[in-house]
């Protein structure tokens, strides 16, 4: 994937410029707003990492908001020390996609940033995921696996359908939060551990090979046993 | 106390500015180069007010004197003078009636019915040879009619002053008529003495007031002024000291006080906010460090180096983690988030929040029971309110023994919604519930768990934020931590207006509303 990354602290920049290409992409990088803006608008990204304060007068709002009034649909992810719920707000109102605050951990970054790639693409209605032989029914809402019926609650449901939707992708468990259960704070308990390992049990404790990983430090991600 | 001369009090000439200066130069010289314009000893706030208390004492003393005078010694006068005309009324009449003869006759008549003695007739023909009264001679000093004479006079071998009018009759005859006014005089003169004396003691009680006043003045200026100074130098445990009068000194002295006490709690606020964060920081920024350095002395290989940094990289997110928490609840604090208020129905976000620890729970073996009594609609912030409830859900677990009960209940109220979460671990101490809220705050049975001590901090903005407040109570076993938020039906009304205002001062204000009532049980 190409990925723009526009941020002014040399640090911070090597260090995401640096992982991203490791992950696999293809990456160029901005260190101030005014270049951010000349890349992002003439050249095709599949995601943008956006620092919020840039040098050059143009601030990464500023881009965004361009970009949008280019009705350029890239997805953004404002990287920003910013912290507070409205700069936050004011991030996603401006069309950002995600929000991830410095300091930050970069496997959330990388995350959060493949998460955003994959949401471009998905445009047509998707009715059925399968993972290897695991299949989620959206419409009846059923789940099987090697043609077995697994039961699962509703928010068990949902929890294998987000981590479904971004097969192959680490998902972390901010992003299960947001994502399954729409909290935005940081809970001092394992909570989602816990509900992962509980989902655990029913879809993969049962079968002989694991769909669901665990990533070190980082956090789940349900793949194939071969891929 | 000194009352140092104040430095912008009084401008030296040549700083005038021009105009100021021509109208000084117009002034009067006594009031230009009078001593007491410039005088040091006038600028104190304390002499001036005894200067103007000894004024006006006087001045109302001297108005009553006055009066005094007018009503008493002047009546009397007056009297006299309406006795005479009288007199004089009546003996003209006769003189019209009767001519000379029956004039005399009439004299001799008055005389003789004067019981008092005090009268004085004398009726002179042309020659100003005496006709009929009781005087010898005509005094010499009465030349004018219609004009007030004093006349000493002297009967019985007493001297005495009797007050007169001369009355000039057709054809040459003069009428004199009096008053011996010597008691009266006596009287006047008595009061004139007292009233006298009585100005004397008003002068001396007036200076002495004067300088009872400038003192009393001086020291309950100069126990305020005291109390500032110490505060200023550092000493913040002074307080102004109350007379216990309860007057209007006191009054100020208590809302000093009052003052004081509030933003010595608000120092200790934030004392211990950074002492906490000084404390509480150290350790995971120690641990990080010593991790780091030992890694760099002493990893032998490079997976003990990874796991070394890896560790500290965990410790270094911890300590944002309390960084972050602690931004939230001063962005709480500060009340701004008041805009992002939207009308909810608690129900299913408890319910949500309670299938979100069940899980929790189950694992560990406990059991976490909802009990809750729709409807549950309030105005608020859904965010944070899940945000609090999962602290106290979070804490309520993590505090309860295994197969304990964690109890997530909630009713409305009268005037919002209670949130009640009732575990059954060691509670906190009645001594220590009202500080179980500060920030960093952690239990004795706490110290050995996981925990930032911010937890109920965020619970108690959260509360205050929605009007309400957080109190604790013992569950028997256990601790019930109650969250109250008012139903805000107003709030987002009074929103527009608040979101402007809401400065920190504005939170601080909101802060004390409900810090009052905390430890209060519903």
């Amino acid at each position: 994937m190409r990925i723009l990354v526009v941020e002014d602290d040399k640090d911070v920049a090597g260090f995401v410029v640096r992982g991203l290409k490791e992950a696999g992409h293809v990456v160029e990088h901005a260190d101030n707003g005014r270049d951010g803006l000349f890349l992002a608008a003439s050249e095709n990204f599949d995601a943008i990492v956006l620092d919020r304060m840039l040098p050059g007068g143009i601030d990464g709002l500023h881009i965004l908001e361009t970009l949008r009034g280019q009705q350029n649909t890239v997805p953004v992810l404002f990287l920003s020390a910013m912290a507070e719920v409205d700069d936050r707000v004011r991030g996603l109102k401006a069309g950002g996609d995600d929000y991830v605050t410095k300091p930050f951990a970069f496997a959330e970054l990388l995350a959060r940033v493949e998460a955003l790639t994959r949401r471009g693409k998905s445009d047509a209605p998707v009715t059925k995921l399968t993972v290897g032989d695991l299949d989620l029914d959206l419409l009846s809402r059923q789940v099987r696996r090697a043609g077995q019926k697994i039961d699962l609650q509703p928010r068990e449901f949902r929890l294998l359908e987000y981590l479904m939707r971004h097969a192959g992708q680490v998902v972390t468990r901010t992003m299960l939060l947001e994502g399954v259960w729409d909290y935005h704070f940081d809970p001092q308990t394992n909570v989602i551990d816990v509900h992962v390992s509980r989902l655990r049990q029913k879809i993969d404790k049962p079968f002989p090979t694991t769909l669901l990983h665990t990533v070190r430090n980082a956090g789940y991600m349900v793949r194939a046993e071969a891929g | 106390m000194n009352f140092r001369p104040s430095a912008i009090g009084l401008r030296r000439m040549d700083d005038c500015p021009r105009p100021v200066r021509s109208l000084v130069a117009r002034m009067p010289t006594f009031v230009r180069d009078a001593v007491w314009f410039r005088s040091p000893i006038l600028r104190s706030a304390g002499v001036r007010f005894a200067l103007i208390y000894a004024a006006l004492l006087a001045l109302s003393a001297l108005a009553l004197a006055v009066f005094l005078w007018w009503a008493t010694a002047g009546l009397l006068d007056r009297q006299t003078e309406t006795a005479i005309r009288a007199d004089a009324q009546g003996l003209s009449e006769r003189w019209l009636d009767g001519n000379l003869p029956a004039l005399m006759l009439t004299i001799d008549d008055r005389l003789a019915q004067n019981v008092d003695d005090d009268a004085i007739y004398l009726l002179v023909d042309p020659g100003m040879r005496r006709l009929a009264g009781n005087l010898s001679a005509w005094p010499t000093a009465v030349t004018e009619a219609n004009i007030w004479y004093p006349l000493p006079v002297e009967r019985a071998g007493i001297k005495s002053v009797a007050r007169a009018q001369r009355f000039d009759l057709p054809g040459g005859y003069h009428l004199l008529i009096g008053r011996d006014v010597r008691l009266r005089a006596q009287l006047r003169d008595l009061l004139t003495n007292a009233l006298l004396w009585a100005l004397v003691v008003v002068v001396a009680m007036a200076s002495i007031g004067a300088v009872v006043a400038r003192s009393l003045f001086r020291r309950t200026i100069a126990n305020i002024s005291d109390t500032a100074t110490a505060i200023a130098a550092g000493n913040f445990a002074r307080r102004v000291a109350l007379s216990g009068r309860g007057d209007e000194f006191d009054q100020l002295a208590e809302t000093i006080n009052d003052m004081l006490d509030r933003i010595g709690r608000l120092m200790d606020g934030v004392r211990q906010v950074s002492n906490a964060i000084a404390h509480d920081l150290r350790t995971p920024i120690a641990r990080a460090r010593t991790k780091l350095e030992d890694a760099a002395m002493h990893a032998k290989t490079e997976t003990d180096l990874r796991a070394a940094i890896e560790q500290a990289t965990v410790d270094l997110d911890g300590i944002v983690r309390i960084f972050q928490a602690l931004l939230r609840i001063a962005e709480i604090e500060a009340g701004s988030r008041r805009s992002a208020f939207t009308a909810l129905d608690l129900e299913p976000l408890l319910a949500d929040l309670a299938e979100l620890y069940s899980a929790v729970a189950e694992e560990r073996g406990q059991t976490l029971v909802l009990d809750v009594s729709p409807p549950l609609h309030i105005q608020g912030d859904r965010d944070l309110i899940q945000q609090a409830v999962a602290n106290l859900l979070d804490n309520a677990l993590k505090f309860s023994p295994e197969s304990g009960t964690v109890t997530l209940s909630a009713h409305s109220t009268r005037t919002g919604v209670e949130i009640a979460v009732a575990d059954q671990g060691p509670g906190i101490p009645q001594e220590d519930r009202g500080r179980a809220t500060d920030r960093f705050y952690r239990g004795e049975t706490a110290r050995s768990t996981p925990g930032s001590g911010l937890g109920l901090a965020l619970v108690q903005a959260v509360a205050q934020l929605h009007g309400g407040g957080i109190f604790l109570a013992d569950a028997a076993p256990g601790l019930s931590a109650k969250l109250s938020l008012a139903r805000g039906d107003d709030i987002l009304s009074r929103n527009e207006g608040r979101a402007a205002r809401d400065t920190t001062a504005g939170g601080m204000a909101d802060q004390s509303m409900h810090v009052g009532g905390l430890g209060r049980e519903p």
